[in-house]
């Protein structure tokens, strides 16, 4: 498998609070890989680091090529970053969010991906016209997907997709990341408190401890490790 | 007698939209500016005069016509607008709005003293490019001049309507204004939409100064009482509302010239402090304004 992201002794820190202490990992291109661990372990700043929202030290390369600068630039390279707590604008229509989504593309194909990225959430289409403010919590967090998607990224950054939403509606978040995958090749970093799905979801995952690797393997592997589970994972 | 009087009041309400849709313009322009940097740019009526300056010196001393002029001001203003956010506002942009404030009521200081140094403190007179006629609509006289002051002002609005809602550019000057750290994320370039909304806001302040030269004449210190009222506009229109920006600005242009007619002791003088005083009831009665949405902080 080809490598599509490398961080290499990545670090960040907010203020005089080192983030991160030198993350090294890679994402295979058509892979989903999961990044677990507990609260204030660096997953977070990981992804934030990737796409430039956290001043970081360390290199990113993105398929071979040095990632520089902000989130612009890295969105402009193929990095779709769906943060934390629903990434939608509220005041801004479920259309308007989906076409924002597709802000950096220059081809003039945006109406025919919209149809084609709401196959994927079929409720979309009768409600483009309302603001995403009046969306429910699990809505707009597909929405945050479904406007990722619409930028046709290289690589896509999730952020605690299962946070705040009921366990139906999460399943089915990781239920369409695993059929994007499957079925266009998407290349997913999701960053998970919710270990047990994250791990069914992912080919591979990457436990961080204050802000290093603590533990990298197969994701069915550390499933079945039970002492893993009970030290790292907290179930 | 009762039909003058109706034709009269008649008379009074089109003036009043006239007046009303540079106060539209302007506070438009202030809006554009505070949902995008959060502050109220303060030199946005002595922006209005110099490039008002630019068309009238386009006019009367290089001999240009009046439309010709008009549009190069026009585009004088957007650059001086996007220049003046990137050189001076966005220095200061980080941390405290306090800092952004200051800053622009120093850009009214240095702007008003350049024109003056530029232009003498001599009121000079721009020419009308709607002349001074007048007809009559069934009794009630409607001049042309405040036919085509409603007529630029609608058309720029419908134009920045047009712009945010439907174009590229537009929606992400609007998700940089409401979500800055989101908008960089799916790749919009927030600060330059920033500059470019001040571009815009200058355009809109230019054609305030041009519509309001002619009947007032143009002298350093013109706008200084239309940006009062374009205060007083936009907190009755809601601060954050471009609509209600263009609304307040309509019924505060109308009701000034009514209360300026018809109520004896007001007369023309104590329009200003009548206008000070919309500001006052509106923060007191309804902060969001008539058409803002009351403001609704996360914790």
């Amino acid at each position: 498998m080809r490598t599509l992201l490398e961080l290499d002794d990545l670090e960040a820190r907010y203020g005089p609070v080192q983030a991160l202490r030198g993350v090294s990992l890679t994402v295979g291109e058509g892979e989903v890989v999961a990044v677990l661990g507990a609260n204030g372990a660096g997953k977070t700043t990981t992804l934030r680091a990737i796409s430039g929202t956290v001043t970081r030290s360390g290199t990113v390369e993105l398929d071979g090529k040095q990632l520089r600068g902000g989130p612009e630039a890295a969105a402009r390279a193929g990095i779709a970053h769906v943060p934390e707590g629903r990434g939608t604008f509220v005041e801004l229509t479920v259309t308007e969010n989906l076409r924002l989504g597709a802000y950096t593309r220059r081809d003039r194909k945006v109406k025919e991906d919209i149809a084609r990225v709401t196959e994927y959430f079929p409720w979309m289409t009768e409600r483009g016209g309302q603001r995403a403010g009046t969306l429910s919590g699990g809505e707009q967090q597909m929405l945050a997907l479904a406007r990722a998607l619409m930028s046709r990224p290289r690589l896509l950054l999730l952020d605690e997709p299962s946070l705040g939403l009921a366990p139906l509606i999460v399943r089915e978040f990781f239920r369409i990341v695993r059929e994007l995958n499957e079925n266009e090749g998407l290349t997913v970093l999701v960053v998970e408190q919710d270990a047990r799905i994250a791990l069914q979801s992912s080919a591979r995952a990457y436990v961080l401890e204050v802000g290093r690797v603590a533990l990298t393997g197969r994701s069915d592997k550390l499933q079945d490790d039970e002492s893993i589970r009970r030290s790292y994972l907290g179930y | 007698m009762v039909i003058a009087a109706f034709a009269d009041f008649m008379q009074q309400i089109v003036s009043g939209i006239a007046s009303g849709g540079v106060y539209a313009a302007l506070a438009l322009a202030l809006v554009i500016i505070h949902r995008s940097t959060g502050v109220i740019n303060f030199s946005q009526g002595e922006m209005a005069t110099l490039c008002t300056y630019i068309a009238w010196t386009l006019t009367v001393n290089h001999g240009w016509d009046y439309w010709p002029a008009f549009v190069a001001t026009l585009g004088f203003s957007f650059v001086f607008g996007v220049a003046t956010h990137r050189v001076v506002i966005r220095p200061v942009e980080r941390g405290d709005l306090l800092r952004v404030v200051i800053v622009t009521i120093g850009l009214l200081i240095a702007i008003n003293g350049f024109v003056v140094w530029q232009w003498s403190g001599e009121p000079q007179a721009l020419q009308s490019p709607f002349g001074s006629d007048t007809f009559d609509v069934g009794g009630v006289i409607v001049s042309v001049q405040d036919i085509g002051t409603i007529v630029v002002t609608i058309g720029i609005v419908i134009l920045l309507w047009l712009l945010f809602q439907f174009t590229k550019v537009g929606l992400a000057l609007r998700a940089a204004a409401v979500n800055p750290t989101e908008a960089r994320l799916v790749g919009v370039r927030v600060t330059w939409m920033l500059a470019l909304g001040w571009g815009l806001a200058a355009v809109l302040g230019a054609v305030a100064g041009m519509l309001t030269a002619p009947s007032v004449g143009l002298d350093p210190q013109m706008m200084q009482p239309i940006l009062i009222y374009a205060f007083a506009a936009a907190v009755l229109g809601g601060i954050d509302s471009p609509l209600g920006a263009v609304v307040g600005g309509l019924a505060l242009g109308v009701m000034l010239n009514l209360i300026g007619v018809y109520v004896d002791f007001v007369g023309a003088e104590l329009k200003l402090p009548v206008a000070l005083l919309v500001i006052l009831v509106v923060l007191v009665v309804r902060p969001s304004g008539l058409l803002g949405r009351p403001e609704v902080k996360r914790v």
